[in-house]
């Protein structure tokens, strides 16, 4: 099967049945866009996983560097006041 | 025979036509499995198998009903010959290239979904729900191998030349699909197909449709293929009936 290859990788995003938004769920092959949603269909929702598929060709993905996480993600770690949880909330507010 | 036991014969007769068509292909499809040109494809064309083959249970099933002696559908599967089954030739030929098996699927589907959307309201109950289940599947079938015809007709020189030789290789079958059996005609009053020039035309329209955005020609014989209907297959399908029903046959009533 080697000639996958020369077929573009697509990432496929999935929208469950009571699920609000789609989740990336993996990645396949396909020539274009029609060809990678009804790949998706039969590779993702055979066993009735979801009710709507998005594909991008993962090329048009950017994504961040993982070698600069650090600089990327750790100063938020110390930044606890970010977290609305300082608010004195009345006792008539329930589920919050 | 009493006028209700000759109406059941060509019923039996009709739905043992229905269910072979299914059976056959998908065992032709599933020859694909673990051999499909990528991955995703492999698993397309076994979900188009599994789904055909679930329509044909439904009618072995009430065909064993019809029948009322005592049968199941894995006796008609697996312990008719040959000369039983009533299959399309179409849908026995051998897969080829990828673009055989696409074609076969096309020509195939393409009267499928005008079939089974007759069948819709056909005036046995039984045939009608089964065709309602199986239409939404069947769309997708033909949405799948109309697709793939135009990908490879309007493909590169050698994906065009593969579709045009498939399409003219396979032509000769499709012309039994509208030539009505004994069993056909005698139920002409239950809605099943009838009248098929109807069926031919409306075949034809979509046909010309997806091969002119293929850029592919249609192929002009008149000259087809007969028979599979009153069991009068091809080569290939006794060697298919030998790989299907093998096991049944050396170890009668085994089970997995």
């Amino acid at each position: 099967m080697s000639s996958t290859n020369s077929w573009p990788l697509w990432e496929v995003f999935i929208r469950s049945k009571r699920g609000l938004n789609h989740k990336h769920v993996g990645s396949l092959h396909a020539t274009d866009a029609e060809m990678a949603i009804e790949n998706a269909r039969d590779v993702y929702t055979r066993r009735q996983e979801g009710i709507s598929i998005w594909v991008v060709e993962s090329v048009n993905i950017s994504a961040s560097d993982p070698k600069i996480m650090d600089a990327m993600f750790d100063p938020a770690a110390d930044k606890i006041y970010r977290h609305p949880t300082f608010y004195d909330l009345p006792d008539a507010l329930k589920h919050m | 025979m009493e006028p209700v036991e000759i109406e059941n014969k060509h019923l039996l007769n009709y739905l043992l036509h229905l269910a072979d068509n299914g059976l056959v292909l998908a065992q032709r499809l599933g020859e694909w499995c673990g051999h499909g040109p990528v991955l995703e494809q492999d698993i397309a064309l076994t979900n188009i198998a599994l789904d055909v083959l679930g329509q044909s249970r439904y009618f072995y099933q009430y065909a064993a009903t019809i029948d009322g002696k005592g049968k199941t559908e894995d006796d008609f599967a697996y312990f008719r010959d040959e000369r039983d089954f009533k299959n399309f030739i179409l849908l026995e030929q051998p897969n080829g290239d990828w673009a055989h098996t696409i074609m076969r699927q096309f020509y195939y589907d393409n009267f499928m979904q005008l079939l089974y959307n007759q069948l819709i309201s056909c005036k046995d109950e039984q045939i009608a729900a089964i065709a309602s289940k199986a239409i939404k599947e069947v769309n997708y079938h033909l949405k799948f191998s109309s697709e793939w015809v135009i990908r490879m007709g309007d493909g590169t020189l050698e994906s065009h030349q593969r579709a045009q030789d498939a399409a003219l290789a396979l032509w000769e079958f499709t012309g039994e699909m509208f030539i009505p059996s004994d069993f056909e005609k005698q139920l002409a009053h239950l809605g099943i197909g009838y009248p098929f020039e109807h069926l031919k035309n409306d075949w034809l329209k979509r046909l010309n449709d997806v091969f002119a955005q293929a850029k592919l020609d249609v192929p002009e014989s008149n000259w087809f293929q007969s028979g599979g209907k009153s069991g009068n297959h091809s080569e290939y399908l006794g060697i298919l009936l030998t790989d299907l029903q093998y096991i049944q046959r050396s170890m009668p009533g085994c089970k997995w």
